[in-house]
């Protein structure tokens, strides 16, 4: 296997992270929005910023893979 | 209307065939050239360039070339890229103010004295050139350059409306930024700074937001040839180190005794969090800088990506698929630029809150 196959089996297991890590914090805004529907503005943003911090983590290692 | 449906049903016939025949007669020109190479054509879109290439007509590239800047040992030296003949190899060799000069990725490199051509050594990178300071307009700079004549208009001429007008009712350009800015302001400075601090934060808030939106939206526009603006490191390294460097001028008292003696914690555990909290200074504006980067950038693979696979396939079936399947992330990708320049102002934001917070024990 050459090394960009390496890197790009690399940037997947990223994704899997990220896609978990989004997931959960998709579903628990999802409740918590059917819960207080009053508070939607605030979890909406609160889910975006943190949602933005895990894809972050997924995004250095799609970086990662580019530079190898 | 049997006759009419039939007509229909001949046209549909007549009209798949024709593609047919078009396909099967490019895949045999397509044989005499050299395969497609996606990496290659994506790269190509993604990173900065010296002209803008807009389309290939009969095999001649019909393109806008922009002046190259350079400053070489002997001076400023200008020319226009157009003398490149649109060669990227390192073939075609410039002379100007007594250098020459050859194009190779994307890079103008000066060859050095006596040297007719460019030499490669074994991983292809040139031996007997060197790279000169680079000041060129390359079309990021153009594109960049553009967004701010619309930014400067957008909001000159709505602040104009405002004076104008007598009861402080925005009317035409004013009422599509007013929304936003008080967005900004409600959604994104108030809270995260607060009630307080935030209005001296306002103006860079707001500069960041509409920047990074408009050259996000800049970027999906074909015509411009992607010009990838905000998926430039260099272009987001500058905005983050921005936000860096106010973060760490108004960090106040506060700020700085929870980076190097946490309040609260036994003393081993103050020694422990001192280094990690001073490595988090650093990595909050890397991760800014990434995230931005990453994101436009991923965007624009993806959808030439997809866009590619007709050509990897060579034959115009797939075309229904991946033009459907690029449509949908490219909707995806105009609210993405929206969602990335809302999350850097509200991180930004975040960061200066963090660095003006009072005491509250």
């Amino acid at each position: 296997m050459t090394i960009t196959g390496i890197a790009a089996i690399g940037a997947g297991l990223a994704a899997i992270g990220a896609g978990i890590g989004i997931g959960k914090i998709g579903g628990s805004a999802m409740d918590a929005m059917a819960r207080q529907p009053e508070m939607h503005a605030k979890i909406q943003a609160s889910a975006l910023i943190l949602a933005a911090f895990v894809e972050a983590v997924a995004l250095f290692g799609v970086v990662a893979a580019l530079i190898v | 209307m049997v006759l009419n449906t039939f007509k229909v049903v001949l046209l549909a016939v007549l009209l798949l065939a024709n593609t047919v025949f078009l396909s099967a007669a490019e895949t045999k020109e397509n044989e005499k050239k050299k395969p497609f190479n996606a990496k290659e054509m994506i790269m190509h879109h993604v990173k900065d360039a010296h002209e803008f290439h807009i389309v290939e007509w009969n095999n001649r590239p019909i393109s806008i070339s922009l002046p190259i800047i350079l400053w070489t040992n002997n001076g400023l030296t200008t020319f226009s890229s157009s003398e490149f003949h649109h060669d990227d190899s390192g073939v075609q060799i410039v002379e100007k103010n007594g250098n020459k000069f050859a194009k190779l990725h994307e890079k103008i490199y000066q060859l050095n004295s006596g040297a007719e051509t460019i030499e490669f050594n074994q991983a292809h990178h040139p031996e007997n050139a060197s790279l000169p300071l680079d000041f060129s307009i390359t079309r990021n700079v153009f594109m960049m350059w553009i967004s701010v004549i619309l930014l400067l208009f957008l909001f000159i001429t709505s602040a104009r409306k405002y004076k104008n007008s007598k009861d402080n009712v925005p009317t035409g350009i004013a009422a599509f930024v007013e929304p936003l800015v008080v967005f900004v302001r409600d959604e994104i400075a108030k809270p995260m700074i607060g009630e307080h601090k935030y209005e001296k934060y306002m103006p860079y808030l707001l500069t960041v937001f509409f920047f990074i939106w408009i050259n996000n939206i800049f970027g999906l526009i074909p015509i411009f040839n992607g010009a990838n603006v905000s998926g430039n490191i260099a272009f987001t390294l500058t905005l983050a180190l921005c936000t860096f460097l106010i973060t760490t001028f108004s960090g106040n008292k506060n700020y700085w005794k929870h980076i190097f003696w946490m309040p609260g914690v036994p003393v081993p555990m103050k020694i422990f969090l001192m280094p990690i909290e001073l490595i988090g200074i650093f990595t909050k504006p890397v991760s800014l800088m990434i995230r931005l980067f990453a994101n436009i950038t991923a965007g624009h693979i993806i959808i030439l990506a997809l866009m590619s696979l007709i050509f990897i396939f060579e034959t115009v079936w797939v075309s229904p698929v991946s033009v459907a399947f690029s449509l949908f992330i490219g909707v995806i990708e105009i609210v993405v630029t929206a969602i990335q320049a809302y999350i850097f102002t509200v991180l930004s934001a975040l960061y200066f809150g963090m660095a003006t917070e009072e005491e509250h024990h």
